[in-house]
């Protein structure tokens, strides 16, 4: 692996940036075209980012202060100015409220189950024999690279009423009918199938990343703490997870804030017609937009699910920046 | 010495052993949807209604597969998702190498801010911006097209493009392009005969990993286009899936087919993505 050593070595040394060197190096030339270089080299990924990003980000906070219907869509022409009216309307809502609480259950539910997971499994690489630690690795890799929509379908399948595997596997624990069950019926066995697939399709990248991060914990200091009397738990606690804490809260965020915006598995697993169980913030702003054509509306949930993330994203932001720093 | 040493020696060995146990367990938990998928795939329609379930087949068959094949818009979702995959791949690898070669070799004023502004820009979720997205695009009547469609890419594909980029250039040692300057080359010359080649593993890495995302998403292209002939295969799957209804065969064939070639890519690329990210969550 060519790319990752020399990172690595220069990381310890967190002197001089490159560019200090090569300014040093430089021959001569023209100082003003070489000042303007990098933001030259900048330039297109800031325009298109501005373009495809920046302007839709203000144009949807715009949005969500006006009210937009499918007329205004067609003619072309400025949707009516109608203040915060968008924002009383989904405040006062109850059925609003629901599916944001609804949204940070079913977020919460996911990542603690993914991030426990995933730190057991990425423990567990470190002690299984390397051929079976190889085959671990691929069957991650390999779940890590399905796509959404086909994790989606093959869950559907297991869960079928009729043949799915599930209800098979359930029947044969005591008690339990679970002929032509309907795990739908009932959202909150419903979400159960949701979550699953959720699960399944982020445990590899946790896994992964705290396998990678706990080949960071020094052997021997493990050692040293177990000579000294410490036991298993608190090694652990001591030695091994200060040393993951960034790579895991950094996972964690990255998880609540996916997680925080599911929508495809929803969106397949009813058909692309959910119920109002249902609902997530995501689908129910993508409902609201396209399918009553109700925009603004729409709009405005999506601006008040990002606000909710940008809480999220400044603690992950800054735990980068603070692994920078540090390291 | 050697009695007290042998005890634990045979209790790790045991210990390692039931580890063993529980590493192979959580693979056959973890491959299995994949492997039911598969298997649901190649079995003759009879055995998928099978009750009680069973868990291999000894007549495989390529008929959900030649069903799934010959349904109208496979091979022209096929063609589209191709299409946008590789143009997004393009216009941000283009685009992105610039920018990734300024952060690792450049120290400017504004390098921390542009760096933050690439790293937050992941975290907006995609829901939120299909609205403006969609008016956006149909101001500029690129609705139901794939041009739009890899332009709305951008959003996710560039800043990820950069941020991987980055890590893959910081790893070249800046020593070889001062070098090549020593010799008279230019800066840019420099970057071209020297870094460039250099940073090749990095750009297909890169590059398979943004197809893959191209290839899974799903939203956006089903927003956006509305034609038959120009949805992508995630589109295809999930309309495939309403119209065969409960023909879980062809689904299933469906389903392997379109994971198929990512799951090959992916596992070929994974080890370079996750150093080059390695790489770039170091340096800050």
């Amino acid at each position: 692996m060519v790319t990752a050593d020399p990172p690595g070595r220069r990381a310890v040394s967190p002197g001089p940036s490159p560019a200090v060197s090569t300014r040093r190096a430089g021959t001569g030339g023209r100082p003003l075209l070489r000042r303007a270089a990098p933001y030259l080299l900048i330039a297109p990924t800031v325009l298109a980012l501005t373009a495809v990003l920046g302007y839709p980000l203000v144009e949807l906070v715009l949005l969500s202060f006006q009210d937009m219907s499918r007329r205004e869509l067609f003619a072309g022409t400025e949707p009516p100015w109608t203040g915060l009216k968008q924002y009383r309307a989904i405040a006062q809502d109850r059925f609003f409220w629901q599916v944001v609480g609804r949204t940070a259950l079913f977020a919460t539910v996911c990542t603690a189950l993914t991030m426990a997971a995933a730190l057991a499994v990425a423990l567990l690489m470190r002690r299984v024999s390397p051929w079976v630690r190889a085959t671990m690795a691929a069957v991650l890799v390999a779940v890590w690279a399905m796509p959404v929509m086909v994790a989606a379908s093959v869950f559907r399948w297991l869960a079928d009423a009729d043949y799915g595997v599930a209800n098979w596997l359930l029947g044969l624990l005591p008690g339990l009918d679970f002929t032509k069950h309907n795990w739908f019926e009932d959202p909150w066995q419903g979400f159960a199938v949701i979550v699953a697939v959720v699960f399944w399709g982020s445990l590899p990248f946790a896994a992964i990343t705290l396998q990678a991060a706990l080949t960071q914990v020094p052997p021997e200091l493990a050692e040293a703490a177990r000579v000294d009397g410490a036991g298993r738990g608190q090694v652990f606690r001591h030695i091994t997870f200060p040393v993951v804490k960034p790579a895991f809260v950094m996972v964690t965020t990255l998880n609540a804030i996916w997680n925080f915006g599911v929508f495809n598995q929803i969106w397949l697993m009813r058909s692309g017609q959910p119920e109002k169980e249902y609902y997530l913030l995501g689908v129910y702003s993508f409902i609201e937009s396209f399918a009553v054509n109700r925009y603004s509306a729409g709009a405005a949930i999506a601006v008040v699910t990002v606000v909710l993330l940008l809480a999220g994203a400044v603690f992950y932001v800054r735990q980068l920046v603070r692994m920078g720093e540090t390291r | 010495m050697t009695g007290v040493s042998k005890a634990p020696r045979r209790a790790e060995g045991r210990r390692s052993l039931r580890a063993d146990g529980l590493g192979l367990l959580f693979c056959a938990v973890m491959a299995f949807p994949v492997y039911w998928m598969v298997l649901t795939a190649i079995r003759p329609a009879a055995e998928i209604r099978s009750n009680p379930p069973r868990f291999w087949t000894s007549e495989p068959t390529l008929e959900h597969v030649r069903r799934a094949m010959a349904s109208e818009t496979f091979w022209s979702s096929v063609r589209a998702s191709v299409l946008v995959g590789t143009g997004t791949v393009v216009v941000s690898l283009l685009i992105g190498v610039l920018a990734a070669y300024a952060v690792a070799r450049f120290s400017f004023a504004g390098r921390r801010a542009f760096v933050l502004v690439i790293l937050s820009v992941q975290m907006i979720p995609l829901a939120g911006l299909i609205i403006p997205l969609y008016l956006l695009l149909s101001d500029a009547g690129l609705t139901d097209s794939l041009t739009g469609v890899i332009l709305t890419y951008l959003v996710f594909m560039l800043p990820f493009t950069v941020w991987l980029l980055r890590g893959f250039v910081a790893g070249i040692p800046i020593e070889l392009e001062e070098a090549a300057m020593v010799d008279g080359c230019t800066r840019a010359g420099a970057f071209r005969r020297v870094t460039l080649p250099l940073l090749a593993p990095g750009l297909v890495a890169t590059s398979i990993y943004s197809l893959v995302q191209a290839w899974n998403e799903y939203v956006l292209a089903y927003v956006l286009l509305s034609s038959n002939d120009k949805q992508t295969v995630s589109i295809w799957l999930v309309s495939f899936q309403t119209s065969f209804g409960t023909d879980y065969g062809a689904l299933m064939a469906g389903a392997t087919l379109t994971a198929l070639p990512v799951v090959v890519f992916f596992m070929i690329v994974q080890r370079r993505v996750a150093a080059g990210l390695a790489a770039g969550a170091v340096k800050g």
